[in-house]
């Protein structure tokens, strides 16, 4: 049985591709054979932050219009084998791929993969439309800020309205000290306010930021807190019950220090 | 320093920011949801106003009108302090 899961957000810069790139690894990482499919067309980056930039061919534009079949524009992984990226093109726009082909060319790959993951450009407009319309699952990513809250809950109405039910949460970029201190929205408040259910919340790590330079995303890195968000992610979305994560409080002391600036 | 000594103890006076960001956001993820802008609440609110008073003396300033939301539904609350009946019917 094959999952097609779109990783969507409605506002752009929130860690769209980073949580499909992660997700993409964990999940092979585990042995699973997954396909991970840009579809931001114009704008191809999950090619970068899996470190495959230099290994393309072909690309979605070349597969939907049926110059070449979808298995010769399939980059394998060096490191993790059983994972697959269908880059998109660099040069065509978000109109070059109809949501019809994109639902076809999904058909006929969900033989050879455990899972598909689908990572959607920002907006609302036709490239939205065309990601969602394969996905049986839609992992929506926001942060915490109103604006990434707002436009994630516009996203939650068009997947609703696209008839897509199974719709899960992904929360990118907490800062524990800010939200401990009352100056960065909650898991409550985000939960209260889009009401869907969770299965991510990743604390901002300055390993992604590491981890993007090298092409060798943070779910690889064992001692990152984020990294071990991600794969906490991957266990949610294999079947686990996985507890959320704590994080590490400000001291007293600590926070005695930082108010004197020592 | 003084008032960052009183913000870290949680007595201060300002609210925390992240308060402040939740009830902004629910208010416009409300008008989102039903497309409906605070603008047109406002005109809403003056017609309500007008048709009302034609038959009830109301408290304009203690009248509560909002749009609340609960995981997937929106209500229009609305809470109207009567001062008193204005005759029983206006003219016929």
């Amino acid at each position: 049985m094959c999952e097609v899961m779109v990783v969507t957000s409605g506002k752009g810069g929130v860690g769209k591709t980073t949580t499909t790139a992660n997700i993409g690894v964990g999940l092979a990482m585990r042995g699973k054979r997954v396909a991970v499919i840009d579809t931001d067309t114009g704008l191809r980056n999950l090619d970068l932050l899996l470190g495959l930039e230099n290994r393309i061919m072909y690309d979605l534009v070349d597969v939907t219009s049926g110059r070449v079949a979808y298995k010769k524009a399939l980059v394998r992984h060096k490191k993790f084998e059983t994972l697959y990226l269908l880059p998109t093109s660099q040069v065509r726009d978000k109109s070059a791929v109809k949501p019809e082909q994109l639902v076809e060319l999904v058909t006929e790959m969900r033989n050879e993969f455990d899972y598909i993951l689908i990572d959607c450009p920002a907006g609302l407009e036709q490239g939205f439309q065309t990601a969602i319309a394969a996905a049986d699952v839609a992992l929506v990513v926001t942060t915490p800020e109103i604006s990434s809250v707002r436009d994630a809950d516009k996203i939650i109405g068009e997947l609703g309205r696209a008839d897509k039910e199974t719709i899960k949460l992904i929360v990118n970029r907490i800062r524990p000290m800010m939200v401990e201190k009352g100056d960065m929205l909650n898991m409550d408040d985000i939960n209260e306010i889009l009401s869907l259910e969770c299965i991510g919340q990743i604390p901002d790590d300055e390993a992604v930021v590491t981890a993007t330079n090298r092409g060798e995303p943070v779910i690889t890195i064992d001692s990152s807190m984020a990294g071990r968000a991600y794969r906490n992610i991957v266990a949610r979305i294999c079947g686990e019950a996985v507890p959320f994560m704590t994080f590490p409080r400000e001291g007293f002391l600590a926070r005695l220090r930082r108010l004197f600036g020592m | 320093m003084f008032k960052s000594l009183l913000k870290m103890l949680g007595i201060g006076d300002e609210q925390p920011s992240g308060v402040v960001a939740k009830d902004r956001l629910k208010m416009v993820i409300i008008h989102d949801r039903t497309s409906v802008s605070p603008e047109v609440m406002k005109r809403f609110r003056a017609d309500l106003i007008k048709v009302l008073s034609n038959y009830f003396e109301i408290d304009e300033h203690d009248m509560n009108l909002s749009l609340e939301s609960e995981s997937n539904s929106c209500a229009l609350i609305a809470s109207i302090p009567l001062r008193g009946m204005r005759g029983r019917v206006a003219k016929t």
